[in-house]
């Protein structure tokens, strides 16, 4: 295609995912064979110059990954062929400042996106990852003066060197699990934060992925650092073409909240229904701290993803708030991982999941408490909403306690849109369409209204987008 | 010109048991019919059937307003022709607050040809037009914000559907006991919202056991309904009778349908009370 027109999939049929157009790839700057290999690995390290540390650890982490079988729970990744993937794909040239220097097919991809017009309105910081590198990179003046630091991680390697030796990996060490060990080996891209002690960020800093190649693998890796009695809000967005066969993301997100300090992620993940999402993400909360995950997995074939909030010290507070919605040929395989490794430490997680049109949305949580973990507290409350009969909900909760000083509570239901519900609101001249969107948006409602408005806007819109044309 | 909803010889079933045998009723707009009955006579059965329940079945029989039939139209495209049930047993909407959904609603039924996604009405004109209605109703604004009918009592339930009544302003309103479980207070503020609501421009249908909100609103036209059929027809004084003297009269008029009546209790077993929710 050399049209400067994005394909649009829906005219060619493939369906009604808004983001499901693609770019053409002919100017890419490089772009890996396909398949994974040490000369893969070492390809992409030399390109990147890295250090020989980071070179080693890679590889290193990719042993690991040959090693490891596939997990035998969860989702169905049978079809996933790790050799049909590229592992790395270079678009563009570096990191551009502004947007008017970014490629012309990309820029106009983040401006159906909506990317720089939230910039201008309401964020503090943006970076935009295209395949494998980070294309466009801002953050306000006034926040670098203080001493934040918001980019890439392969431009923090470099030139923040001791800051991301002391931490990288700290956190999910390679041998975790077998994404884990894959990203490790061929990480590229992804945030690196560090907010300095006492240092709040008003307004979020908003990354936003963006996969264009068929069979393209996106290895993004993210280390945030928010210091003593510091605040950070960062905010990602993911999306795709629609392709008749797979890619893959899986990420490593480490995180770590010193003492005081807050950090909330939000992530609104509306990958294309060809996207296998197999992401790892941790943190570690300090003393006093408070670590919050929002996570709302709207897209993908198959999400299994459970955020972990390890609370480390006393006071520490960890929070989880989980939306997923899983349509026709969707599986979200989606939960929280609460541990409690310090006395007087609480978790609360709050999961809403909906399935539909024989969709099928998965809770997996774990609570855990070591054995001095005493006078902690935790609850859980999982509500599943199930709109049709061939629709598919589970809850799978684990608790792990080795002492009793403490309580653990844990809620869960599952309901289906009662025909009651639906006659009351079509009696009052809604059509069971807007109905059932009605009656999904209300069951979301405690969760969206936790957002920032934009963000709020933003979960609603596309939940009516996944209800539209989901009766009859 | 005054519209007519108009119920032919209507039979229904549920679950295939037939509830209504044969239903007959003409409501102009502007009139005001009562339509009594004892326990499990079929009353609430025609409400649900009217608004278009998908589990109550149309055996034979239409019905029509102003010659456009019913029969095949889902709920949605009934309320948009000017079809109101206020509910007997109001259902909750978690997470939906009242506003919102009133203003869906009546940017529906103000433009019954508005597609999923298009503009509604705007917010300015909405507020103030439900405010009004909240303070003429004696409603807390505060109700606005509240989500549908979640931890609403049986009291503000009901007045929870006269005010959509008044938002919605149908052509035909049928009232299913909307008088039932409440207090004197709370009977009075519901009946004198519907009286300040009917006129002209509406066609009232009002089910019920009591008296009180007949007070308030005479009917014209009292219907007695027994085992599915609708056997007489007065005006106010019928109904009047029937409060004081309760059904043993119409039984002994009516022997057929009150032998029906008993075969049908009969069969439901007991304690259990046929076409009742």
């Amino acid at each position: 295609m050399t049209t400067d027109v994005p394909v649009l999939e829906d005219e060619i049929g493939v369906g009604d995912y808004q983001y499901g157009f693609h770019d053409p790839t002919d100017k890419y700057v490089f772009q890996s064979r396909r398949g994974l290999d040490r000369a893969i690995v070492e390809q992409i390290s030399e390109m990147k110059s890295e250090p020989k540390w980071m070179r080693e650890f890679r590889l290193e982490a990719l042993d690991i990954f040959f090693r490891k079988p596939m997990p035998s729970w969860g989702g169905d990744m049978s079809q996933l062929d790790f050799q049909n993937m590229f592992y790395y794909v270079k678009a563009s040239q570096g990191q551009e400042k502004s947007w008017d220097d970014v490629p012309e097919d990309i820029r106009k991809t983040y401006d159906r996106l909506g990317i720089p017009e939230a910039e201008k309105k309401y964020l503090a910081g943006v970076k935009a990852q295209y395949e494998s590198e980070v294309v466009y990179g801002s953050l306000q003046e006034d926040l670098s003066k203080q001493g934040v630091i918001f980019t890439d991680m392969d431009s923090a390697l470099r030139d923040y060197p001791d800051l991301v030796r002391e931490y990288f990996s700290t956190v999910i060490p390679s041998a975790d699990n077998k994404f884990a060990a894959l990203n490790s080996a061929v990480w590229s891209g992804g945030s690196f934060i560090y907010v300095p002690k006492g240092v709040k960020i008003e307004f979020p800093l908003q990354a936003y992925f963006r996969i264009n190649t068929q069979n393209m693998g996106q290895f993004e890796r993210t280390l945030i650092i928010v210091d003593e009695g510091a605040s950070v809000h960062y905010v990602e967005g993911c999306t795709a073409p629609t392709y008749s066969s797979d890619s893959l993301h899986s990420a490593v997100v480490e995180i770590l909240v010193k003492r005081g300090g807050r950090c909330r992620y939000t992530t609104i993940q509306n990958w294309s229904n060809n996207v296998y999402n197999l992401v790892t993400k941790r943190a570690k909360a300090y003393g006093d701290s408070l670590m919050e995950w929002v996570d709302g997995n709207l897209g993908s074939r198959l999400t299994m993803k459970y955020p972990a909030i390890y609370l480390m010290e006393p006071g520490a507070r960890g929070e989880t708030l989980s939306i997923a919605f899983a349509g026709k040929g969707q599986h979200q395989d989606a939960g929280a991982k609460m541990v409690h490794c310090a006395p007087h430490t609480s978790s609360r997680v709050i999961s809403k999941s909906i399935s539909k049109d024989g969709g099928r949305a998965s809770y997996r949580g774990l609570v855990k408490a070591t054995h001095d973990a005493h006078h902690c507290k935790s609850n859980v409350v999982c509500d599943a909403l199930i709109l049709d009969s061939h629709s598919r909900s589970d809850t799978y909760p684990y608790i792990e306690v080795n002492q009793d000083n403490l309580t653990i509570e844990h809620e869960a239901s599952v309901s289906k849109i009662a025909e009651e519900q639906l006659l009351y609101l079509m009696s009052r001249g809604m059509s069971e369409t807007e109905a059932s969107a009605m009656i999904v948006t209300g069951f979301i409602e405690p969760l969206v209204k936790e957002l920032p408005m934009e963000y709020a806007v933003e979960m609603n819109r596309l939940i009516e987008l996944q209800m539209e044309g989901s009766v009859g | 010109m005054s519209s007519l909803l108009k119920i032919t010889d209507l039979h229904v079933s549920v679950e295939d048991k037939p509830i209504l045998k044969g239903v007959s009723l003409d409501i102009r707009q502007g009139e005001t019919h009562a339509l009594m009955g004892p326990n499990g006579s079929g009353k609430s059965t025609l409400a649900y059937t009217l608004v278009g329940h998908p589990k109550y079945e149309v055996t034979s029989g239409s019905i029509e307003i102003d010659g456009t039939p019913l029969n095949e139209l889902d709920p949605c495209e009934r309320a948009r022709l000017g079809l109101f049930l206020a509910f007997q047993y109001p259902v909750t909407i978690p997470g939906v607050k009242v506003a919102d959904f009133l203003r869906h609603a009546v940017t529906n039924i103000r433009n019954p040809v508005r597609k999923e996604g298009e503009g509604l009405i705007p917010m300015r004109d909405f507020r103030k037009e439900l405010k009004e209605r909240m303070e003429q109703l004696g409603m807390d604004i505060e109700f606005a914000r509240r989500y549908l009918n979640e931890g609403f009592s049986g009291g503000e339930k009901k007045r929870m559907e006269i005010l959509q009544l008044a938002m919605l302003q149908p052509r035909f309103a049928i009232l299913d006991e909307t008088d039932s479980g409440l207090d004197s207070d709370a009977v009075r503020v519901v009946s004198e919202g519907l009286r300040k609501l009917a006129g002209p421009q509406m066609g009232v249908l009002i089910i019920t056991h009591h008296e009180r909100l007949l007070e308030y609103n005479i009917p014209q036209f009292t219907h007695v309904m027994l085992a599915g059929k609708i056997v007489e027809t007065g005006d106010a004084s019928l109904a009047h009778e029937l409060h004081n003297q309760g059904y043993a009269a119409v039984r002994q008029r009516h022997p057929h349908e009150a032998a029906e009546e008993q075969e049908r209790q009969k069969a439901a077993g007991p304690g259990v009370v046929v076409g009742a929710h």
